[in-house]
């Protein structure tokens, strides 16, 4: 379970996050949308340590994220993330950008990890370019080899961050129906989109972002099709679910 | 009366002419090294926002790209025995060169760590990366392929100037012309033999560089 407490995070003067409580529980996909700048990236990286937060707690299955004794390194191997910008390393081959935490921070051995390599990128469609460099690779090949690389490392959460919001639109499909596979084997997942039909369809609870605050939440029906504020109606007549 | 070549003497001191381009080659080698690994760290510093890293890493780079590389040995040779460290002449010009390196590969460095997308140091910790791993495996193979042709001429460069440690006694490839020219007075056929080892010492350190470009020889 990862569970948000009264979270405020601000960036120097401007205070992006003011007051989040939010709580995900395992085998739950909760999808958020909200306008640009009003947080959500930064909440993602809140709850793996990436950003730091001013006040409130973070719980992800029991541990304070912000505690001081907390190894973070350690917790982030339970929480996969995958963002907007591509982050394959293009330095490495795509079997070697998965299998590297696989090496050096879970310490397995070479063969062990080339096998969870191979299988999680036979996983996203991706084993034929095992061998070749990132560079080589479309846009929506490489959010899937960055899904297969989170994936790799075994976590109880995954969270994507608008992960098809850079792709051409023909690329967006596939990445999509790679995130509904992992939602219906049963992934806890949150995933913040620009994509209102996918938000819809995959989610078991819809997070309406709003100028740094939850302005509303709900199941997807009772999000899209009955919002209550004005903000979200609004937000929901520029989009097509 | 006109001057008359004679490179006989230079074939009589090749035994001593082969080994102190050992000893250059060997000096540069081990300095560029240390440097390298040295400068990492720096770049990392100088380029952070932690003032009790930055200040030291900004004096070290400062000082040893704007000094003059011999002083940086006297520095090391006399400075340091003026307060009883001594050493010998080999130690002095490793250590001079090896701090001058890691100042100007600092520097380049610095450079290549500005061109890597954060994101690329962000995905390695998301992953559970310590922060130095995510150096060692992800930012600096980034930052060198990047670096490498400003790397490779501070390579060439560092080995040039070991030869400033023939002023200290330095038996090396400039130490034994110097020594050689003295005693026989062919200074001009020493120096020109020299000046052709130089230049082949770069061109062989320019060959083993093909095999560390990251991508490989024919990349
Ligand atoms: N590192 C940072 N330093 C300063 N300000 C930042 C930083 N990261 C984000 N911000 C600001 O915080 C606010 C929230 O940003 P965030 O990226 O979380 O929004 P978002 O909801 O993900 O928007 P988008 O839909 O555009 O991705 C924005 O105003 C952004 O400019
Ligand atoms: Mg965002």
């Amino acid at each position: 379970m990862i569970s948000i407490q009264n979270v405020h995070k601000s960036f120097g003067q401007l205070e992006v996050l003011k007051g989040i409580d939010l709580t995900i529980e395992r085998g739950e996909v909760v999808t958020m949308i909200g306008p640009s700048g009003s947080g959500k990236s930064t909440l993602l990286q809140c709850i793996n340590g990436l950003e730091t937060i001013n006040s409130g707690e973070i719980h992800v299955d029991g541990t304070s994220v912000f505690a001081p004794d907390t190894d973070l390194n350690k917790l982030r191997q339970k929480l996969g993330i995958v963002f907007q910008s591509y982050n394959a390393f293009p330095h490495m081959t795509v079997q070697r950008n998965v299998t590297l935490a696989l090496r050096k921070v879970l310490r397995l051995p070479r063969a062990e990890a080339d096998e969870i390599a191979r299988r999680q990128l036979d996983r996203v469609g991706l084993l034929a370019k095992a061998d070749v460099y990132p560079g080589a690779l479309s846009g929506g090949q490489q959010q899937r080899l960055g899904i297969a690389r989170a994936l790799a490392m075994s976590p109880n959460y995954m969270l994507f961050d608008e992960v098809t919001s850079a792709l051409d639109p023909q690329l967006v499909g596939e990445v999509l129906a790679t995130m509904r596979d992992l939602s219906s084997e049963g992934m806890t997942m949150i995933a913040v989109t620009h994509e209102m039909k996918f938000a819809r369809e995959v989610a078991d609870r819809v997070v309406f972002f709003d100028k740094g605050v939850i302005a509303e939440s709900g199941n997807p029906e009772e999000v899209f099709l009955s919002p209550k504020s004005p903000r979200l109606k609004e937000f929901l007549s520029h989009s097509q679910f | 009366m006109g001057y008359t070549f004679q490179f006989g003497v230079v074939l009589d001191a090749l035994p001593d002419l082969l080994s102190g381009a050992a000893v250059s080659l060997s000096l540069a080698v081990a300095s560029m090294v240390v440097g390298m690994l040295l400068a990492a760290p720096l770049a990392v510093a100088a380029a952070g926002r932690n003032l009790a890293a930055k200040t030291p890493a900004r004096a070290w780079i400062e000082l040893a790209r704007n000094t003059p590389c011999l002083a940086q040995i006297y520095a090391m040779y006399y400075g340091l025995g003026a307060v009883g460290i001594f050493m010998p002449a080999w130690a002095a010009v490793f250590l001079a060169i090896s701090f001058n390196n890691a100042g100007y590969l600092a520097e380049i460095f610095r450079g290549g760590l500005n061109g890597i997308n954060a994101n690329q140091f962000k995905a390695s910790r998301s992953l559970g990366l310590t922060p130095a791993m995510a150096y060692r495996y992800v930012v600096f193979p980034q930052v060198f392929r990047n670096t490498y042709n400003s790397v490779s001429n501070q390579f060439i460069w560092s080995m040039l100037n070991t030869s400033l440690g023939a002023l200290i006694g330095l038996y090396d490839l400039s130490g034994v012309a110097m020594d050689y020219q003295m005693r026989t007075f062919k200074t001009f056929e020493f120096f020109l033999a020299i000046a052709v080892a130089y230049i082949v010492l770069a061109k062989l350190i320019m060959f083993g560089m093909r095999f560390l470009k990251p991508g490989g020889a024919n990349a």
